[in-house]
């Protein structure tokens, strides 16, 4: 018996490692779709919402496309790159994923476009991820994007705080990782090309999750007409609430997660202080738009449990999700050739979403109206987005070559040195 | 003491009395590629033995040196980020472009050094106080290496690190990359059980159980827990070496508080007692974390995982090692004649 024990203990391994070891099995009546967001870490919120997008497509397609059924499977991961090529690796090679729609965030989107490229007979669709990047060097033939990047969000922005606000000198404070830098640079390019500063010194970058910003708001300069504030969530929020205490009154610019409705939707004296706070983004809460107006209340129907308005992440999955399932549609649900038609489809896919005509550039990245907005006391005393402008198709390269663009170089803390 | 009768699991490793289960275990995981899926050879298979090996290195701490050390990933890190800052990243932040027989070495051989360094500042102290200096250091870099451009590229990190091709082989293959990932968890995995048995490995054990007692009988009870900490750096950054060859990439989300945690979670789940644990401990984390999110709701996967490391914990303190062992006993205990009774208990 004792031998048996030991046979026993021994291949433990053994046992474990032989759990369910079958490849995927590709049912022919279905299409296996893949989603993936962060459902756990700093963004689990803001990934629940994408989940919210990818649903609200699904049953608005009543969760078949081109004749076959969706059968959708989730990934989660941590908003780490690492953890990002984990669940799309999961879901590619074990769950046998034919399409894949995600990641969250910016540098996950770098790292799935680079394992995207080890699978060329699956297609990738974008969630949320805005990181320059993804789509604009070395793309990846068979991933696309039908959101629009961080730089493009600030389209007009910059323009319209040197026009209109008469702002000539800014500091910048953001937090420290690629995608506040897709943002400044996209703000700060047509920004400092009128003729605007913002000295590489008064640029203030702050790690994701920081909570005192005395020493920020001590060394801000008292020379700038405003300051320019890419921070999101509670770190919005905690910036937002010590600056105003600190006594600070300089205006302020808002990147496109600053001043959306979970930092407007907190409590405390930040309120009056951030009204009039410029802003631009994917999205504006309060298009006074038919499409948009059915989004929300297709998304507040479906999810009563959600934000009071989709957030840019339920809409840009929702975007992403609706592509394929229209592409879908055009080949038939057609995957046996590796998934060529269907990406062919794809390329050539132009159709309307809550937010405007979207198309894609030959790099397969969104071409898309943005809109140019501004915080305002709403009707019920709450804070909203007054939508100023929408700027119609702003494409990756914000107007130029593509060949011009490289040339601004890949965005950083010091990329525009705007002097 | 009669070594014949001696379980394997206290760490016999004279070749000719290898039981046969063990042999099973080596054909199983030799042949393991020929039938699992690339996912299964590749993420599965490599990535328990890269966690357990790094998990091992703390096992080896803490369940012969009674040292917790939540700084073991940390030490793995910092291997890891020195291929890529000494050899080729993608990224365009250094990647000085040394040879990988340069490199790696040279990668091991610091990061053992900085788990020395770190044996030296903690190795005074016992217990939490160890887990809590451990885990500052781990904070610490963590903070660091996120805020460090020159060096360490901040927040992105770097990307593109790939092993060598040798051999006409390219290593990040699947199965190449788990014949070598197997490679060297056997190897430490034999290392550690030899170490275990030595003098030097005794006299750790000696000084875990008292150290009081080794320092009044003449060991230099510093030095050798310093020296264990220089063993379980080489262990650790070796492992990181192949984690970073794994993920291609390494970001300081990649040596987060949170990635220690479960170092410590494995090693504490499969049993800290002997060298085997970690890697079972491995195998059940890294499935688990692959395939809790088929079994329940999303947003409650995690709550599966935490609940399944409780029970384990809860019904097994020793891990789940100790629930086997103990499976084992009971087993024994049924049909065991007068002689096997005397035997076991004398060998135990």
């Amino acid at each position: 018996m004792r031998t048996g024990v030991k046979v026993l203990a021994g291949t433990v391994v053994a046992a474990s490692l032989a759990a369910a070891a079958s490849g995927p099995a590709l049912a022919q009546e279905s299409v296996k779709m893949g989603a993936l967001a962060t459902l756990e870490g700093a963004f689990t919120v803001l990934g629940e919402d994408g989940m919210r997008g990818v649903r609200l497509a699904l049953e608005e397609f009543n969760h078949t496309a081109g004749g076959k059924k969706i059968e959708l499977v989730t990934g989660s991961s941590d908003a780490s790159p690492d953890s990002a090529v984990r669940a799309a690796r999961k879901l590619v090679e074990q769950d046998g994923v034919q399409i894949l729609i995600g990641p969250l965030s910016g540098s996950e989107g770098l790292a799935v476009k680079d394992y995207a490229k080890t699978q060329p007979d699956v297609t990738f669709l974008n969630g949320s991820s805005a990181a320059q990047d993804t789509t604009l060097r070395e793309p990846a033939e068979n991933f696309f994007r039908f959101n629009t990047d961080g730089a493009q969000w600030m389209a007009g922005l910059g323009e319209y705080v040197y026009n209109e606000k008469g702002y000539r000198k800014l500091a910048v404070l953001a937090e420290d990782y690629s995608f506040p830098y897709t943002q400044v640079f996209g703000f700060l390019e047509p920004f400092c090309r009128l003729g605007g500063e913002a000295p590489v010194d008064a640029r203030f970058w702050v790690p994701i999750g920081n909570k005192d910003y005395s020493s920020v708001i001590a060394a801000l300069p008292d020379d700038v007409d405003a300051i320019y504030v890419a921070l999101g969530g509670a770190d919005a929020v905690n910036f937002l609430t010590q600056y105003e205490q600190a006594g600070g009154d300089l205006p302020l610019i808002g990147g496109s997660i600053t001043v959306d409705q979970t930092v407007l939707g907190s409590k405390g004296r930040t309120r009056d202080f951030v009204v009039g706070t410029p802003s631009a983004g994917p999205i504006s809460d309060t298009w006074d738009d038919a499409r948009w107006a059915a989004f929300v209340e297709a998304y507040k129907k479906q999810f009563p449990d959600g934000f009071p308005s989709p957030s840019l992440f339920a809409h840009a999955y929702y975007v992403n999700t609706k592509a394929a399932l229209l592409a879908l549609d055009k080949v038939n649900g057609d995957l046996s050739d590796g998934g060529k038609a269907f990406r062919a489809a794809l390329s050539d896919l132009e159709f309307e979403t809550p937010t405007g005509m979207v198309k894609l550039d030959d790099r397969r990245n969104a071409v898309a109206d943005i809109f140019l907005t501004e915080v305002i006391e709403g009707p019920e005393g709450n804070l909203v987005n007054k939508t100023i402008k929408v700027i119609p198709q702003v494409n990756q390269t914000l107007g130029v070559s593509y060949d011009d663009f490289l040339k601004y170089g890949a965005v950083s803390r010091e990329n525009p040195t705007c002097e | 003491m009669d070594r014949r009768r001696r379980p394997l699991f206290f760490g016999d490793a004279v070749l000719a009395q290898v039981p046969p289960a063990v042999w099973l275990a080596v054909v199983f995981l030799v042949a393991y590629p020929s039938f699992a899926s690339d996912f299964f050879t590749f993420q599965i298979g490599a990535y328990s033995l890269i966690l357990g090996t790094i998990s091992l290195s703390l096992m080896m701490l803490a369940g012969y040196g009674g040292m917790v050390s939540l700084a073991q990933l940390t030490v793995a890190g910092l291997a890891g980020y020195l291929v890529a800052i000494l050899g080729d990243n993608s990224v365009g932040v250094m990647g000085l472009g040394w040879p990988w027989w340069v490199t790696v070495p040279a990668a091991i051989l610091a990061a053992a050094i900085f788990g020395t360094l770190i044996g030296l500042i903690s190795v005074r102290t016992e217990g939490i106080y160890t887990i809590m200096i451990t885990l500052a250091i781990a904070v610490a870099f963590f903070y660091f290496v996120r805020q460090n451009y020159d060096l360490f590229n901040g927040f992105t990190g770097f990307a593109g690190v790939v092993p060598p091709t040798l051999l006409g082989v390219y290593w990040r293959d699947p199965v190449p990359f788990y014949y070598l990932s197997l490679a060297v968890a056997a190897f430490f995995f034999l290392a550690v059980l030899y170490c275990s048995r030595s003098t030097f490995g005794l006299s750790l054990q000696a000084i875990r159980d008292n150290p009081r007692r080794m320092r009044a009988i003449g060991f230099d009870v510093t030095l050798h827990r310093v020296t264990a900490y220089f063993l379980a750096g080489l262990i650790a950054g070796t492992g990181g070496v192949l984690m970073v060859w794994f993920n291609g990439r390494i970001s300081p989300g990649s040596v987060g508080v949170d990635v220690a945690i479960d170092i410590l979670v494995i090693a504490v789940v499969g049993g800290i007692r002997h060298p085997i644990g970690p890697f079972i401990g491995a195998v059940a984390f890294v499935l688990l974390e692959n395939f809790a999110i088929d079994l329940i709701d999303r947003e409650r996967f995690n709550t599966v995982i935490g609940l399944a490391f409780l029970l384990a914990v809860l019904f097994s303190p020793d891990g789940i090692l100790g629930l086997w062992n103990r499976f084992g006993d009971r087993l024994r205990f049924r049909r065991p004649t007068p002689l096997q009774k005397l035997e076991s208990s004398g060998a135990d």
